[in-house]
């Protein structure tokens, strides 16, 4: 799923957690491809979403915002919401906005399977 | 202004990304690697409590300082998504020239009786201002907002704990067709139970006439009289009772209680304090 310059895809890591992998840029025009990658993981099962960052290249208010608009979606199906590979920058950021409190951060995927289960 | 539910977000916001400031400003910059210069100096640095300094004399200051910045995850209420949009039909100017303006200048374009102080120059990331805001009856809130990203493009603003709403205010400027465009979107939760009944008892619309205002009054500053458009979306409908024990930060009990600790404002301006 690409638009403009974000590329998002899926990569399940196990029957019930899913990564979706973020390339480029996130800001509010990423909405479509975020959400159609979110129900494709869902309907795939997922329990715990993963949002992958390693390949971000930047982040603006507007992106932010995005995440608070899939944060709900996944708290009202009762699945969870993790990211992991964020630079040290972006880390700052969701402590900045407090979004940290309800996104839990790994440093990568494996940290997220080793903790879920 | 209508309300809708969370399958016409993602209708609504399925635009093509060069309809939207911020994303003008993500892309029109070029790539320049994780966490480069550009999103370092974009961002404001986390800050633990807010801190402000010197404060004008007129100013009340009671709900600013040593409070945390809050967003939607903490609020209380239903979480909105608003947004006010004006066009510049016929103006000469690009948006990068309206956001300088509008960071510049930015307290002197709200309706009567609310005041902003901001810094001296241009809102910049980490900076924070004080509100006092007119309410029914001759009340004042005093609160604040700190400004959390600022582009050339987009400028957003977080509010504290006590504040009607835990929010993310985002104010752009884009082309669109052509025509230079203002925007302001909003991403609120009511940060307690008591403003929570507040906004269902007028204070959205309150809030949509100010905002709608505000835009008014920036357009005419280029020439243009225009009326601004409002929309407005709950994406969340349940409430987040586990954030009900925000109450205690009120920043609208805090702000009335000391008006009736400090007499000599009844009669006039809080400088009279």
């Amino acid at each position: 799923m690409t638009t403009g310059t974000t590329h998002i895809d899926i990569r399940p890591l196990n029957s019930t957690v899913t990564a979706i992998v973020i390339e480029g840029n996130v800001t509010s025009a990423s909405e479509a491809p975020l959400m159609e990658a979110y129900m494709a993981a869902s309907a795939e099962g997922a329990r715990t979403i993963v949002l992958d960052f390693s390949g971000l290249d930047y982040m603006n208010s507007g992106g932010i915002g995005l995440l608070v608009t899939l944060l709900v979606r996944v708290q009202r199906q009762g699945q969870r919401l993790t990211a992991c590979g964020l630079s040290d920058h972006y880390r700052e950021i969701l402590s900045l906005t407090r979004l940290d409190e309800a996104i839990a951060i790994y440093p990568s995927e494996a940290d997220v399977l080793a903790t879920v289960s | 202004m209508h309300e809708m539910d969370e399958t016409t977000v993602v209708e609504t916001t399925e635009r093509p990304p060069t309809t939207s400031g911020p994303e003008l400003a993500a892309n029109s910059s070029g790539p320049e690697g994780r966490g480069g210069d550009r999103a370092d100096s974009n961002w404001s640095r986390p800050v633990d409590r807010l801190a402000i300094g010197a404060v004008p004399s007129s100013a009340i200051n009671i709900n600013v300082d040593g409070r945390r910045l809050v967003g939607p995850v903490q609020g209380f209420g239903q979480l909105w998504q608003k947004r006010y949009e004006v066009r510049l039909a016929g103006a000469d100017v690009t948006p990068e020239a309206v956001i300088a303006t509008w960071k510049a200048e930015f307290g002197s374009f709200w309706p009567k009786g609310s005041r902003f102080y901001g810094p001296v120059t241009s809102l910049a990331p980490g900076e924070v201002a004080l509100l006092n805001l007119d309410m029914p009856g001759r009340q004042t809130l005093s609160t604040g907002v700190m400004v959390i990203y600022a582009d050339d493009e987009s400028f957003t603003f977080m509010t504290p704990e006590g504040h009607p709403f835990a929010a993310w205010i985002t104010f752009s400027a884009m082309l669109q067709e052509g025509v230079t465009t203002l925007r302001i979107e909003v991403l609120l939760r009511a940060n307690d139970p008591l403003y929570e009944v507040g906004m269902s008892l007028g204070g959205h619309k309150q809030e949509n006439d100010f905002w709608v205002a505000t835009l008014h009054n920036l357009a005419a500053r280029f020439g243009v009289d225009a009326q601004a458009t409002a929309e407005q979306t709950c994406v969340d409908r349940r409430r987040q009772w586990n954030h009900a024990g925000n109450l205690r930060h009120n920043a609208a009990i805090r702000s009335g209680l000391y008006r009736m600790t400090h007499p000599r404002i009844w009669f006039g301006h809080p400088d009279a304090t």
